[in-house]
């Protein structure tokens, strides 16, 4: 829409080629792009090769920080285990959000009942962070009305407590968080589908599985994408739900870099950051092939 | 009411503020202006000062157990110049802005294993011996490193005594025997040992070898962190016997690979419940039942109580873990506001404010001062071991302790008289930062 040839062209300035005008009128952004992100990108990935030493960095090269990061056990079981959130997480919400984004478009015939479902999607995120993480506790805790449940029907006589700071409960956090996103793209996307794409499948009389398998999911498909992308993103860039949900016992790549800045451990701290900007943008770039942005925004 | 004490205490027993301006005169009266001005206009120096300090304002950060309103308030009340009260987020915050920020800051109060990342920085102003008012009267834990009784306190971790004073003026390297300047001002200190819930215990804890009994397997909580949580953990891996450190606050490669190979084990057969990195967090755990048995700082054990939750906090026949807070100023500053921020100093320990900071559990550096802003029940709790006469009260007023009530461990040199080891930042941190990692992520 935004490039839609019917809009007035600006007329070019007097004396200024176009060329110098597009120049110009990047400039401000590339500034702040350069000043704000490259230039502080540059700085942590030269501080990655310096030595150091309790909240100091020294000026001489020390390639052992690359070394380690790159070598070592502990990186291989930190994206080993982020990895493995992040695949459980995304199998859970894809098709979650999917399925609850086409109950909402196909299912709901109202406007304002869609609407007020959208809106009752997000009332989790009505209170902060570390609100939502304790209240939690009462839910999953040793003494929560889970395991209290589970007790009152004598399933089980001690109760459970892997359902608190554990890898379980640091991905149920993520369900909970991250199936909003998948919903609202997925949505998005299915608002774009032409009503008479569907009844043209319908009159050739493809039933309702036929209809979301081969017409509805791969429109649908670059919207699932970019959901997938910000699972991606917060999963890999995440330390608060881990450390909450997990009591500070599960390690993931983020968490390790949180611990190496507390420590004043600058180096491995930004090689480790360099690390996982390079994966999470590998990652992205490789899902942005499913997904023509650019595209999306025209339709 | 603790208030009334105090304003009590103020105005009878207590150091009064005018006894002590009077006293740091002299020194004010040596600046050149004053002593010039004093001279020709014949005014006596107190005016001189009270006109010049006016507009000067001494920022002071720190961490919410020192920078509280309320002892802003009453400091603004007494000095003739404003105290700003800045308050940190957290360690690595108030680090930061220490190292990047400087001349945003006066004064500040720190751990003494914090300065590790500060010497030979030349971020922080040596205070000299004499400038320091209450420095005779200080305990001599701290400025000797010696008990009341002569006898030496354990070395194992940074001991206060080892970050007490600056060798030389630059500022460079730490002394073990008493020099003329001081690297910071003795503030706070106390014994931390392992919180207690005996309602779900049941028996008597008495060891720091029960943090590791299978017994309380998913039950226990460490603080997460390597300067407490790895001397938390040597001190339970000692006292089973399964290692034998020469310095546990300061442990080499091997004792660092052998501590994480144990606490690897531990964890994955389930011995831990969670790690807490804050007040709330370890609050929490052990009022909710989630853990029994935690380390835990004395405050946090107050708050427990308050909630009406039982909650033990008695020492260890190994020790306690003993820490130490000191107060420094800046390099930065100079001149009046210089002496502006050694008289506020001076009069942080000169009673009242540690009366407060006492009433959450803290010990003060100057008991003799704080005594004066306490009432005899009070002090007796606190600091004495003595049964409370009549209920305790929290600093803002709210009962913490029913009369009757002995604090857990006794009373100041039954528990500092027991320090096992010292919060600590150890030699080898990097190392011991990189194996840690692997702990959390085994």
């Amino acid at each position: 829409m935004f490039s839609s040839p019917r809009l007035p062209r600006i007329l070019p300035s007097r004396g200024l080629s176009p060329k110098l005008v597009s120049v110009l009128q990047v400039t401000p952004m590339a500034l702040v792009y350069i000043t704000l992100v490259l230039v502080p990108l540059g700085l942590i990935f030269v501080v990655s090769f310096l030595d150091y030493n309790f909240a100091q960095v020294f000026p001489e090269l020390y390639l052992e920080t690359w070394i380690d990061t790159l070598t070592s056990d502990l990186t291989l079981s930190l994206y080993l285990k982020t990895f493995k959130f992040l695949i459980i997480v995304w199998c859970i919400c894809a098709p979650l959000g999917f399925a609850i984004a086409y109950f909402l478009a196909y299912h709901i015939r109202t406007n304002w009942v869609r609407t007020l479902l959208v809106a009752a999607i997000a009332i989790p995120f009505w209170t902060s962070g570390p609100i939502r993480m304790v209240s939690w506790v009462p839910l999953l805790g040793r003494e929560g009305l889970v395991n209290q449940t589970l007790m009152g029907l004598g399933l089980v006589d001690q109760p459970v407590s892997w359902l608190m700071y554990s890898e379980f409960a640091v991905i149920v956090a993520y369900v909970q968080m991250l199936t909003m996103p998948m919903i609202a793209t997925s949505l998005n996307s299915m608002a774009k589908i032409k009503p008479s794409v569907i009844q043209a499948a319908e009159d050739a009389g493809a039933s309702e599985w036929q209809i979301v398998r081969d017409v509805i999911f791969p429109l649908v498909r670059p919207g699932l994408a970019i959901g997938t992308v910000i699972i991606v993103t917060a999963v890999m860039g995440d330390v608060f739900m881990v450390k909450y949900m997990g009591g500070s016992q599960v390690n993931t790549v983020g968490m390790s870099i949180i611990t190496d800045l507390n420590a004043f451990m600058y180096p491995p701290a930004a090689a480790k950051s360099v690390l996982l900007l390079f994966v999470v943008l590998t990652i992205v770039l490789a899902l942005l092939r499913f997904a023509d942005i650019r595209k999306e925004l025209r339709q | 009411m603790p208030h009334k004490d105090c304003t009590k205490g103020h105005g009878a027993a207590g150091p009064s503020p005018a006894a002590s301006a009077t006293k740091g005169i002299s020194r004010r009266a040596l600046l050149k202006t004053g002593a010039a001005a004093a001279v020709a206009t014949g005014f006596p120096a107190p005016m001189i000062w009270a006109q010049n300090i006016k507009d000067i304002t001494i920022t002071h950060i720190g961490q919410s157990y020192s920078t509280i309103p309320e002892i802003g308030a009453r400091a603004n009340e007494e000095l003739g110049f404003r105290v700003e009260m800045q308050t940190a987020p957290d360690q690595t915050t108030h680090i930061n802005r220490l190292l990047t920020q400087p001349n945003s800051v006066d004064v500040t109060d720190m751990p003494n294993t914090n300065l590790k990342y500060f010497q030979g920085r030349g971020v922080l102003m040596p205070v000299k011996t004499s400038d320091y008012k209450w420095f005779d009267k200080t305990i001599p834990l701290l400025t000797t490193g010696k008990y009341p009784d002569g006898t030496s306190a354990t070395m194992e971790g940074m001991a206060p005594i080892k970050t007490q004073y600056w060798a030389t003026q630059d500022a460079k390297d730490y002394s073990l025997t008493p020099t003329e300047w001081l690297v910071g001002v003795p503030m706070y200190y106390n014994a931390d040992t392992l919180g207690v819930r005996p309602d779900l215990i049941g028996r008597p804890v008495d060891s720091w070898a029960e943090l590791l009994n299978p017994e309380f397997a998913g039950k226990v909580a460490l603080q997460d962190g390597t300067a407490t949580g790895i001397a938390d953990s040597a001190m339970a891996l000692q006292a089973l016997g399964e290692i034998d450190y020469a310095d546990k606050g300061n442990m080499t490669r091997a004792e660092i690979d052998a501590t994480i190979k144990k606490l690897i084990d531990y964890k994955k057969s389930g011995q831990f419940r969670s790690f807490w990195t804050n007040f709330d967090q370890s609050v929490q755990l052990m009022a909710s039942g989630e853990v029994v048995l935690q380390s835990m700082w004395s405050p946090a054990v107050t708050e427990v109580r308050t909630r009406g939750i039982d909650c033990k906090y008695n020492g260890m026949k190994e020790g306690y873990r003993g820490w130490y807070i000191m107060m420094t100023a800046m390099s930065h500053l100079d001149g009046l506001k210089r002496d502006c921020a050694i008289e506020y100093m001076n009069w942080v320990n000169s009673g009242w404010a540690g009366a407060f900071i006492s009433r959450q559990g803290f010990y003060n550096s100057v008991p003799e001062n704080v005594k004066a802003f306490m009432s005899e029940n009070e002090y007796g709790y606190w600091y004495e071991g003595k049964p409370a006469t009549e209920d305790i009260l929290n600093p803002f007023g709210k009962v913490m302790e029913k009369a009757g009530i002995t604090r857990d461990g006794g009373s100041l040199w039954d528990r500092m008289g027991n320090i096992g080891i010292w919060n600590t930042v150890m030699d080898e941190d990097r190392y011991l930062t990189r194996q840690w990692q692997s702990f959390l992520a085994a």
